[in-house]
């Protein structure tokens, strides 16, 4: 448990740490990137490798001369040391523009010619911000510090070449070359080879969450052809040499190879890397040879910088910051010119001090003076109250209860803490189907076998059912919570800390990791929270069919399956089972705890009883697995089965019925059972006497009776089962999982896996041992994934392929055999065919299951050439892709499967928001046309009357000309409309009057619209659409497509996704929003706020975003107006002081006004403020699109503002000017009223401009006040000779006490303040402000609202009796979908 | 700073979730306070013509009284102002303002005479004015040392501030600095002449002109003060002065650096054209008015050079009221103001009526 504390803070600070980069680290070095090319960086061949031997074998002196360039697994992960933490901090800091032209002001102030004020002064503005950073800078590094010295002095037991044995060790210690062992859920120090394991097949397991956040178990094994497997490994003489690649970031490869002394080398690669941070798990005891130490560990090599984004506000305001820098010049330079002129003019006077002095080169001097002067002009803390602001609203959105999910536990993830205002500038929105606009709980639904539909009604049915009951269940259910909020928090623990920039970090207390990582085994329980995706209530026809020969009592009925479809069916469930990379695991394994107290545990007794009834050897080599629940099982079923596929109406070619008689070798485990005895209770189960079994047989028998409950009760007998079990199945992806719980409920279920075999049940065979010889596993090239094994029953090689159906279809096999045999296997194709175009227009996921048998020569030949792909270092990934290739082919088409994917909730809800804030919304998806498009009905971003336009395009030429075309129809189409086309572009289609076109467009003609030459034409056609839906789109496509209206319209874009196959899209995009789904953690890593559900969308973007832009906006506005308003003071003094650069105010208070007496109500306001209620905001979308053009933050609103503060210092300078001129004042008196005067305008004017005024408000306000008055009368009674030029003492006093001062106060600040109140009391009394109005609207909208939802409704009800529909519950049916369809068609 | 506050976000702390361990979990829900959901009770200040009328017409319904007030006030005011620079050939003072040097040992005198139209009855203040007179220039501003003036001659090393005026002849200035070396010095007297045709000498007080703060703490001689000629020991007197420092008076309280004249002089002018208060004209009794009308002659011995650089010179009497001397803007301004606000309310009036009830009638019948 300690250790995986720290390892997750140590990853927690490596993400956050940057050891080479500065505050500002260059946006294009972000690692991750090249992580994300790994495929890329494959065909990069390294010139250099590294050799590796044993530090303490028989290759001592290699060892010396090989290893010393390595670098020792010591990590310094801190920037900074303690002696050089000053000179290195403040290098660091002077990076920054801003500071160094403030350093540039503190110097210009020691030149005596120059000097404005006392040369501390002007120190005091950069001196603070420095201390501020230097402070947090520190802060952070100590904490890093620790935190690498928590990891350096971790121990591992290494290999000690003097006593011959293991010996506890640092972890800064390990070097090279060193043999480390690990035991069971230990951390592992550094990269290392895995040379032996306690297992007996040599494979380990490890965990790799502390690096990608991913829970399931990655299967390590020992180099191969290591003949010590069994016993103890002995180190000393381990003789071999380990050739390498040389360090690299790259997670999923490592490729070598070991040089035994004989001459053999024996290939190496990534499954036989323990990598750093990884933790061993299911394993007892493991040694390993190190390769990779310290920084050159992969873990280590990975870790990315912060992400730093430039937010559009903060563009904007530079260029506005350049205007003040244009503004103070030309200020400057008109004291410069006055100057001169002034001295010029001046003939010997008595007040002359340096009158030798050219008037030219005085004036030269008083401009640099007026620079310093006026230095307040250009923010300096503008900045850094930019980054506390920021801070404050990251807080107020990580605070927001609307966007926990009470379900996994889990608030919003703000990662990029600078960007939070461009959520309120978002135009474009892409997001991505799977995970985010729906759940990614993968349900099984339907399929089709043999060309049979399987409609699944009652589990449709139920699946309805749990929608309803969903958030009851959700309440109840703690186990499921459980799992999932720990899981979830993992998550968060991983990802959150790894911005260490500026001010922005956000350190998460160690204290809450603590407890984060406490349930971290906990998280591990459930991969797939979804009890639903376990639960399936197989469909009876299928159970009849798949029982027909068990059970006697059905021979009679109707409908009497041909065997060849048996086979079918048989095989069609086995490849469901066994043709996956699922990790199965059962609670009596150290790491699984039992998620819910009322499990029923086995007893001793009933074990015994159960190995009593059935004499079976345990199966030998699971036995770490699976507890010994293996019973016999009639091999009769089987055997007559594929006897009679062999007799049957035809020989279906090359299939699995040539061999099918033969009991194969597993014939001596036959036990002899009657045929009645039908296993229909879940398999394994334990507990179950003969007795209960009849039962259930009986109970089955009757349900199989198309009785309509007996489904129901299969259900609970299921359930039960499923928990008795506790056998859970962790997944790489849903889909995976989904299908092997399907398989289950027709009682095939995956009990175990090694990596030579997998244990299967099968009904009314038992358990099986399926030997495997090969999994080719998923890549996004193939589409698809096989298992090579021998069959367990015909003994033959057989290869299961499980892929998308456009790929499996190929492949499947065409003519080949008899004519009869030709037709039937297009018969089957056609028919399965249509299955997948309607489970694809039910917006279901298709997959296509698929055989092939194999000839043992064919095989062997085959073999051989894997084998060499295998073990070659260079170019394997390529030579891997073609072995599968070659074997994937003339593949028998067994059946297809269709899986729903709700929709999440509100997804409709939030897109119709979306819309109506002008956001244009795209779905970029992987999925196939149909479903896109039947998803995109039900989530409303089609609308009946809406018009599709498809582009799939055969050629780059046509796609050319069609795109054409569809412009030209686009284009007519809107001009028809009487609507203003605006609106279309506008989404202010709320009305739904407005049909506006949809464009869809498959892979590869979005391919081709990329390319130069077709942009053009694609980015007019889609900026006319109301929404794009991109099918059948690769990642890199995504991020293509987001690149591509990013660059060319400069619009604001916003990325959602939640796999890794979005993370290049999510990084692409202005803002990436990563959804803490099901799939792993990279699409959250790489984003720059994590959600865990698409509504939250809504409001973070609605509200939030509005919020955080308006805020910001209003601010940035307000310090400028605040700059301008109190430097043009000092500007106007020039006019009376002969240009010299002398100010009315005490230098203190000038510098302190800025620095504290006005500073923090801004923050307050840019904190607080809200310009509309959320209630609003949420009611009344459009008004998003106030800030999505800018409209408050533009240029003309800033020379408004620049234009307010000039009237309002001109009253502020010149009503005390003309009260007091001519009298006897001195100029700190004179000053004072003044600045008494701009601290009431400036503190009044944002009262004005605040929208929302709380207690928090006037307390600051009163502060500010407080703090001016407080500090000008201290200083003005205390100051006797301090601040040498304009001594205060006793100025502030007297002129408090005297009425005059007061008079003055008031009309100044009324003056000054009149127009601005003028202008909005009456802009807002003849525009309505957009609150009155928006409230107004609010009323109207709900009504609406409340109307459309009841029509809705209303429709809903009736489409869902419709039993098509009614197999896909959340989405909403649509009924005008053939309508649609058609019209899609004529478009085409 | 935000970040601090974090830790502390669970404070509602119902376990939802119990470890394996038995560690205890808090849920991560955000606390549910007005607070953090940003639900705070808050003010809407949202300006409209029906809410800023009202506050148009009271601020003009206080503003122009005040602004009566003020004109009033500052009309009552007596003052008198006259020109001696000695521009013009006719001017009394023409001859001394032409041939003028630093260093001349005979004082040129001039004598003007003016009469008041009107009596002054409370206490009257005499001035005297220079325009054109910069005193607001940055460096000569700077140019003094404040820690001599208290009394710390230094080690007679006076600031650097002081440059150039900060040594002559290898001695130490006192007072130093070009604010003290330009110091005023036309000495200016009051003769009230008699209908009768005698001359008679106006008491002028030169004490209680300079601030209170200033003559008691922030300047002070070095020493005990009783000495002043021992004290100044080491130093040299400004360029430009006749006498030094510690001859400035023979009232050894209003000598040395605590001369008021001097302190007033070092307390610099804010505009290039303003006045200082030269003396004060005590009223002796209640029954007669200070200064009485009828004819005056002004004595003025003219040392102070303003001609080289255009200045002008001018001696002021005046009278002072609760608000200062005689300045008739602020009057006007509030007056002005206040007209404005109560147009403006007009105005705003005539806007509500048109738009305001738009609104709500639109409200009313949604």
């Amino acid at each position: 448990m300690e250790q995986l504390h720290w390892v997750r803070h140590r990853c927690r600070t490596l993400l956050a740490g940057n050891p080479e980069g500065g505050w500002h680290s260059a946006p294009d070095d972000l690692p991750n990137k090249s992580f994300l090319n790994a495929h890329c960086s494959l065909h990069r061949v390294r010139g250099k490798r590294r050799s590796v031997f044993a530090r303490h074998g028989p290759h001592r002196q290699e060892y010396d001369t090989f290893s010393k360039s390595y670098k020792g697994n010591a990590i310094r992960t801190t920037k900074y040391r303690l002696l050089t933490f000053i000179p290195m901090n403040l290098f660091q800091q002077f990076h920054r523009a801003a500071n160094l032209y403030f350093l540039f002001l503190a110097l210009l102030n020691w030149v005596p010619a120059v000097e404005a004020f006392q040369k501390e002064i002007t120190m005091i503005p950069l001196l603070v911000v420095l201390a501020v950073i230097a402070i947090k800078d520190a802060l952070e590094d100590y904490r890093r510090y620790l935190f690498d010295r928590k990891v350096n002095n971790n121990v591992a037991r290494v290999f000690c070449g003097k006593q011959k044995a293991y010996n506890d060790q640092c972890w800064k210690d390990v070097r090279v070359g060193d043999f480390v062992r690990l035991s069971c859920n230990e951390i592992i120090p550094a990269d290392m080879l895995l040379l032996y394991s306690s297992d007996p097949r040599g494979v380990c397991y490890i965990e790799t969450a502390n690096l990608d956040g991913e829970t399931n178990l990655k299967q390590r094994q020992v180099v191969s052809d290591l003949p010590l497997q069994g016993e103890e490994f002995t180190p000393e003489s381990f003789p071999s040499r380990i050739e390498c690649e040389n360090p690299n970031n790259d997670l999923s490869r490592f490729r070598g190879y070991m040089e035994h002394p004989s001459g053999v080398r024996v290939g190496l690669h990534n499954s036989n890397l323990l990598l750093r941070s990884c933790t061993i798990r299911n394993t007892e005891t493991v040694v390993g040879i190190v390769v990779y130490a310290g920084h050159e560990t992969k873990a280590m090599m990975n870790n990315s910088g912060p992400r730093y984004k430039r937010s559009q506000l903060e563009k904007r305001l530079n260029t506005d910051i350049l205007w003040c820098v244009v503004l103070l010049i030309i200020m400057c330079l008109t004291s410069a010119v006055g100057h001169g002129l002034w001295l010029k003019n001046l003939k010997d006077p008595v007040f002359g001090v340096n009158t030798d002095t050219s008037p030219a080169l005085a004036g030269f001097y008083v401009f640099w003076t007026m620079i310093i002067v006026l230095q307040v002009l250009i923010p300096i803390s503008l900045y850094v109250s930019i980054e506390i602001v920021k801070l404050g609203q990251i807080y107020f959105i990580h605070n927001d209860l609307d966007l926990y999910n009470e379900q996994l536990d889990s608030r919003i993830q703000c990662r990029a803490l600078n960007i939070t205002e461009d959520l309120g500038q978002i135009q474009y929105l892409f997001s991505d189907k799977t995970g985010t606009l729906t759940e990614n709980k993968m349900v099984f639904c339907r399929c089709s076998i043999y060309g049979v539909e399987y409609p699944h009604v009652e589990n449709a049915r139920r699946l309805e059912v749990y929608e309803a009951e969903k958030n009851k269940a959700a309440d109840h259910s703690v186990t499921l919570r459980s799992g999932c909020s720990a899981k979830s928090r993992s998550c968060r623990s991983l990802s959150c800390n790894r911005s260490s920039v500026s001010l922005h970090t956000l350190t998460a207390d160690s204290e809450e990791e603590d407890e984060q990582l406490s349930n971290q085994i906990q998280a591990r329980t459930s991969a797939f929270c979804s009890r639903m995706a376990k639960e399936v209530v197989p469909d009876p026809e299928l159970v009849r069919k798949l029982n027909w020969f068990s059970s006697p009592l059905n021979e009679a009925s109707s409908g009497t399956p041909s065997s060849l479809e048996l086979a079918y069916i048989t095989d069609f469930f086995l490849a469901l089972t066994i043709c996956n990379s699922v990790v199965v695991s059962s609670p009596s394994q150290p790491r699984h705890v039992v998620p819910e107290a009322r499990t029923p545990l086995k007893s001793l007794e009933e074990i015994k009883l159960m190995f009593q009834r059935f004499s079976f050897p345990p199966f030998s080599a699971l036995s770490t697995f699976s507890p010994p629940q293996i019973r016999g099982s009639p091999r009769n079923f089987t055997s007559r089965l594929f006897t009679r596929g062999k007799t049957g109406s035809f020989s279906p070619t090359a299939n699995n019925a040539t061999d099918g008689s033969e009991p194969g070798r597993d014939n001596d485990m036959d036990t002899p059972k009657l045929r009645c005895i039908l296993d229909f209770s879940a398999p394994g189960e334990g507990g179950n006497a003969a007795q209960v079994e009849d039962d259930i047989k009986k109970d089955d028998i009757k349900d199989a009776k198309t009785s309509p409950d007996g489904p129901r009760q299969e259900v609970e007998v299921d359930s039960d089962s499923d928990v008795d079990d506790e056998l859970l199945y962790e997944a790489e992806s849903p889909d995976e999982a989904a299908l092997v719980h399907a398989a289950r409920a027709y009682r095939c279920t995956l009990r175990g896996r090694s990596p030579e075999s997998l244990l299967v049940d099968l009904p009314g065979i038992g358990s099986l041992a399926v030997q495997l010889l090969h999994i080719l596993p998923f890549d996004s090239n193939r589409k698809r994934m096989s298992v090579v094994v021998r069959h367990p029953l015909t003994g033959q090689v057989v290869v299961y392929t499980k892929g998308a159906d456009s790929v499996i279809m190929d492949l499947a096999e065409t003519s080949k055999g008899a004519e009869q045999a030709q037709e039937f296997h297009s018969h089957i194709k056609d028919q399965s065919q249509k299955h997948l175009d309607s489970y694809a227009r039910e917006g279901l996921r298709t997959l296509c299951i698929a055989k092939k048998a194999l000839e043992e020569e064919e095989y062997e030949a085959w073999l051989k050439r894997h084998l060499l792909a295998e073990s070659s270092i260079e170019n394997r990934e390529e030579l891997l892709l073609d072995s599968a290739q070659r074997l994937e082919t003339n593949l028998t088409l067994l059946g297809t499967t269709g899986i729903v994917d709700r929709l999440q909730e509100d997804v409709p809800e939030t897109i119709e928001a979306l819309q109506r804030a002008g956001i244009k919304v795209w779905v970029l998806t992987g999925d196939k046309q149909e479903t896109a498009i039947n998803i995109a009905y039900a989530c409303k971003l089609l609308r009946p009357n809406d018009r599709l336009l498809t582009a799939n395009c055969g050629s780059k030429d046509a796609c050319a000309a069609f795109l054409k075309e569809l412009k030209l129809e686009v284009q007519c189409g809107q001009d028809g409309l009487t609507e203003a086309p605006a609106a279309g572009a506008h989404g202010e289609s709320s009305s739904g009057s407005v049909s506006s076109f949809i464009l869809v467009i498959d892979g590869q003609t979005l391919d081709w619209a990329l390319q130069e030459e077709l942009k053009r034409d694609f980015l007019e056609l889609s900026s006319r659409c109301k929404a794009v839906l991109c099918c059948r789109s690769t990642p890199l496509q995504k991020s293509e497509v987001v690149r591509l209206i990013r660059d060319q319209l400069g619009v604001m874009t916003l990325a959602v996704g939640d796999g890794a196959n979005d993370v290049s899209m999510i990084q692409m995009a202005d803002v990436g929003i990563g959804i803490s789904g099901q799939e792993g953690m990279q699409a959250v890593m790489s984003s720059d706020f994590a959600i865990s559900r698409f509504k939250h969308l809504s409001k973070l973007l609605l509200v939030h975003g509005h919020w955080c832009y308006s805020r910001l906006a209003n601010m940035i506005l307000y310090f400028f107006y605040k700059n301008v308003m109190y430097v043009n003071l000092l500007f106007w003094y020039q006019f009376v002081c002969g240009f010299s650069g002398s100010v009315m105010t005490n230098s203190w208070v000038l510098i302190l006004f800025n620095l504290i007496f006005t500073s923090v109500p801004p923050l307050i306001y840019g904190i607080l403020d809200q310009d509309m209620p959320a209630e609003t905001l949420k009611g009344v979308p459009e008004l998003y699109q106030a800030a999505q053009t800018s409209k408050i933050y533009v240029p003309h609103m800033f020379w408004i503002t620049v234009l307010d503060a000039f009237y309002q210092s001109l009253v502020c300078f010149f009503i005390p000017y003309f009260a007091l001129t001519g009298s006897d004042v001195g100029i700190l008196s004179f000053g004072s009223p003044i600045n008494a005067s701009a601290l009431f305008i400036i503190l009044l004017h944002q009262v004005l401009e605040s929208h929302t005024l709380t207690w928090i408000h006037g307390l600051v306000l009163l502060l500010s006040g407080g703090s001016y008055f407080g500090f000008v009368l201290l200083f003005s009674v205390s100051c006797v000779t301090c601040s040498p030029p304009t001594n205060p003492l006793g100025v502030e006093t007297l002129q408090m006490s005297q009425p005059l001062f007061y008079i003055i106060c008031a009309v100044t600040t009324f003056t000054a303040l009149l127009p601005r109140m003028l202008f909005r009391a009456v802009y807002s009394t003849v525009h309505r402000t957009a609150a009155l109005k928006s409230s107004h609207v609010e009323k109207v909208e709900s009504e609406n609202y409340r109307k459309r939802m009841q029509r809705w409704n209303l429709s809903h009800h009736r489409v869902n009796r419709l039993p098509v529909c009614a197999n896909n519950p959340g989405l909403e049916p649509s009924t005008l979908h053939t309508q649609t369809h058609t019209d899609r068609q004529r478009a085409v | 700073m935000m970040a601090s506050s974090y830790s502390a976000k669970d404070e509602d702390g119902h376990i939802t979730v119990t470890g394996p361990g038995g560690a205890a979990l808090r849920s991560k829900k955000p606390e549910n306070t007005a607070f953090k959901q940003q639900r705070l009770p808050a003010w809407q200040p949202i300006l409209t013509a029906g809410t800023v009328l009202p506050a148009f017409f009271i601020i003009g319904l206080i503003f122009i009284p005040i602004g009566i007030g003020l004109f009033v006030t500052s009309n009552n005011i007596r003052e008198f102002e006259i020109d001696y620079t000695g521009v013009d050939e006719s001017s009394p003072c023409f001859n001394c303002s032409q041939n003028f040097s630093w260093n001349s040992t005979q004082p040129c005198t001039c004598s003007i005479p003016f009469s008041l139209e009107q009596s002054y009855e409370n206490n009257v203040f005499m001035y005297y004015g220079l325009s054109n007179f910069y005193q607001n220039h940055r460096r000569y501003v700077k140019s003094r040392d404040d820690s001599q003036l208290n009394g710390h001659l230094g080690s007679l090393k006076p600031s650097k501030e002081c440059e150039p005026y900060a040594k002559h002849e290898n001695k130490p200035i006192a007072p130093c600095g070009a604010i003290a070396n330009s110091m005023f010095n036309d000495t200016l007297e009051l003769f009230y002449n008699d209908p009768n045709g005698t001359k008679i000498l106006i008491p002028l007080r030169a004490t209680g002109i300079a601030w209170w703060t200033d003559k008691h703490v922030k300047f002070g001689n070095p020493g005990d003060g009783l000495n002043l000629t021992a004290e100044f020991q080491g130093t040299t007197k400004p360029v430009n002065w006749r006498k030094p420092v510690y001859e400035l008076d023979s009232d050894p309280l209003n000598n040395g650096f605590i001369n008021e004249d001097f302190i007033v002089w070092m307390r610099t002018a804010a505009l290039p054209t303003f006045r200082k208060l030269y003396r004060i004209i005590s009223r002796k009794d209640n029954m007669v008015p200070t200064l009485l009308r009828g004819n005056y002659t002004l004595e003025v011995v003219y040392n102070y050079p303003v001609r080289s650089f255009e200045g002008r010179k001018r001696m002021i009497l005046s009278t002072i009221s609760w608000m200062g001397g005689k300045n008739p803007f602020l009057g006007i301004a509030y007056i002005t103001v206040g007209s404005v606000c109560f147009f403006l309310g007009v105005v705003l009036l005539l806007i509500h009526h048109k738009y305001g009830n738009r609104n709500n009638s639109a409200d009313i019948s949604n």
